[in-house]
């Protein structure tokens, strides 16, 4: 479920991970099809991750990445982290947990072992409020979503070629 | 881990790591007596046989897919073949060859990930392949490569890598082109030969000097290694059709597992899994893949647990060149499946997950909605094998320190590649009113 963008030094690869199904977990699935709905040129969005393995050999060679991820660390619902893993360690204490094989945390050391971490790594992490059963992020991450989404169209813009404004 | 004194010692792990699901373990020691042992698994029970009730057949191969992550196409081809049994049809000819394929693309993403990620540390006293890529990079690179090629193949045939979504009872919702099984080729070229060195590598690790007298259990096929069909078969005499697999094994509830022990009735606990199968079917292997165990020092019997990660290298092999078979003498298929009707009936299905056999069963009714469901998986059936391999284990080597003990029992129960989320399907619930 990748967008057929051609990978070159400009592109940005998002990467949206998480569990749709246990409602805030989802928001980075969230935002990676809402921006896969842009169609942005240069944008490269993936949302179905299904290991830290899958997304190490995602990253592995491209240039600029930044992942979503829901972060369960007991603050406030609706917190927002931002880390740049190029120039500082990811702290384990907010990707420790998964759905998945692999925590966010380890893929980063694992990819940092194998030297194929990209240039420049940014993972955005989103305290999520409500982990249960269902599809719908909770009205209050809903909003923070809408607010991160915005500050990665504002970190990509830099890439981002002019958009067609005909419609 | 704590120790109480010197003479009563308890080795416990609360949470096992390098294993799928959540489970535990627990042995504890008197004096020179091991006086309890307890693979306990308490991830919650699942419910996927009551789910299964009141769905139509079709469904059967999607959803028990959803089991588990790493070895969803033996769901789906332990079910079908259940529900092919019961309409009264044979998947055959290139239908079944892509049905093998797929299977090995799934022993080679499974077999991968559990020699370079969760045993080998265990064998190089790291506690995980963090510490193994901090060392030695290309090694986890190349198990990282081996286990990404198998996904691929498991996405070319099965539409996706994890729960593929191609599968369907009768044989595949649309068959892939040569030209789209033939790209892939020299990866698994490349993974032979990964696989190879994958078994030299293994056989130089040190191992317990442990061998047990086990019962091994696994399909047979008079002309194939097993994977997808057979009869069930062991070394204490058992030659049976799958069919009669509940006549000859009990599942039995035990009070700290959430997962159903099985029995082999009269014989009790036995072995399923890569050791089972290479015991069993020796001879069916390939020419490279006989060579790379001898070459490895492994005869054709192993009774050392331990050295399953060879065993299981030696399987790698084997898939690798199975697949590369089957890819270049294939012939896309005129219709991706055979046309079904449904009718009542009973019937089973077994096929060898890449940790062992794993067996369904399925009543019907006339319409082709699910009455009943039995589900089977390996790791249920190790459960006893397990705790007395840990058992033993302790036994034999009571006066190794309470560290090195725990870390060998550990390395004991990653022998059998346990998924403790397929095992959790069942919960005894017994409910008393007055």
């Amino acid at each position: 479920m990748e967008n057929n963008h051609i990978n070159d030094d400009s592109t940005i690869c998002v990467v949206g991970i998480g569990n749709e199904y246990r409602r805030d977990d989802g928001i980075g699935i969230h935002i990676a099809r809402k921006l896969k709905k842009l169609n942005l040129p240069n944008l490269q969005v993936t949302e179905n991750i299904k290991d830290a393995i899958e997304l190490i050999e995602l990253w592995k060679n491209k240039k600029h990445v930044i992942v979503i991820d829901a972060v369960s660390s007991e603050s406030d619902p609706g917190m927002i982290y931002r880390f740049d893993v190029s120039k500082k360690q990811l702290p384990a204490k907010y990707f420790r947990h998964s759905t998945h094989n692999f925590s966010v945390a380890e893929a980063v050391e694992l990819s940092k072992k194998l030297t194929n971490l990209p240039a420049r790594l940014i993972i955005y992490g989103v305290e999520g409020k409500d982990f249960s059963e269902g599809v719908d992020l909770s009205d209050e991450i809903q909003k923070v979503a809408e607010y991160v989404l915005d500050l990665i169209l504002q970190e990509a813009k830099p890439s981002l070629q002019p958009l067609n404004h005909s419609n | 881990m704590n120790s109480k004194s010197q003479k009563n010692k308890v080795l416990k792990v609360d949470y096992l790591a390098r294993v799928e699901g959540e489970g535990g373990m627990l042995v504890k020691i008197k004096g020179n007596q091991v006086t309890d042992v307890k693979f306990k698994i308490f991830e919650p029970p699942r419910f996927f046989e009551a789910f299964m009730r009141g769905r139509d057949y079709s469904e059967a191969p999607d959803i028990t897919a959803r089991i588990c992550g790493i070895c969803p196409v033996a769901y789906q081809t332990s079910s079908a073949q259940a529900m092919e049994n019961i309409l009264g049809v044979r998947v055959d000819g290139q239908l079944r060859a892509l049905r093998r394929l797929l299977y090995c693309g799934e022993w080679i993403e499974s077999h991968g990930l559990h020699v370079y990620m969760l045993h080998a540390p265990d064998f190089l006293g790291y506690e995980d392949a963090l510490q193994i890529a901090e060392k030695n990079p290309a090694i986890v690179k190349r198990g990282l490569e081996l286990k990404k090629i198998g996904n691929e193949l498991m996405k070319i045939v099965g539409g996706r890598e994890v729960h593929p979504i191609n599968f369907k009872v009768g044989g595949f919702h649309r068959t892939p082109k040569e030209d789209e099984l033939k790209q892939i080729l020299p990866k698994l070229k490349w993974a032979l030969e990964a696989s190879i060195e994958t078994v030299q590598w293994t056989s130089t690790f040190k191992f317990p000097d442990f061998e047990q007298d086990y019962e091994f259990v696994s399909l047979s096929h008079p002309d194939e290694y097993p994977i997808t069909e057979g009869n069930l078969i062991s070394n204490k005499g058992l030659n049976i059709k799958v069919e009669e697999f509940e006549q000859h094994f009990t599942e039995e509830h035990v009070e700290h597992a959430n997962a159903l022990h099985c029995i082999h009735n009269g014989f009790g606990p036995y072995y399923v899994g890569p050791l089972a199968r290479y015991n069993l079917n020796f001879e069916k292997l390939t020419t490279k893949a006989k060579k790379a165990a001898k070459q490895a020092g492994l005869g054709s019997k192993c009774f050392n647990p331990f050295k399953s990660i060879i065993v299981r290298s030696v399987e790698l092999v084997y898939a690798c060149e199975e697949a590369i078979r089957i890819i270049e003498s294939y012939k896309r298929p005129e219709e991706p499946f055979l046309k079904l009707e449904p009718k009542a009936g009973k019937g089973s299905g077994c096929s060898e997950a890449p940790r062992g056999m794993l067996y369904h069963r399925y009543n019907l009714a006339q319409d082709g909605t699910i009455l009943d469901a039995k589900i089977v998986p390996p790791t249920s059936q190790n459960q006893k094998t397990i705790e007395r391999d840990l058992l033993n284990f302790v036994r034999k080597n009571i006066n190794l320190s309470q560290e090195k003990l725990t870390w060998q029992c550990e390395q004991a129960i990653r022998n059998y590649d346990p998924c403790i989320s397929c095992a959790t399907h069942f919960l005894k619930l017994e409910i008393e009113r007055e």
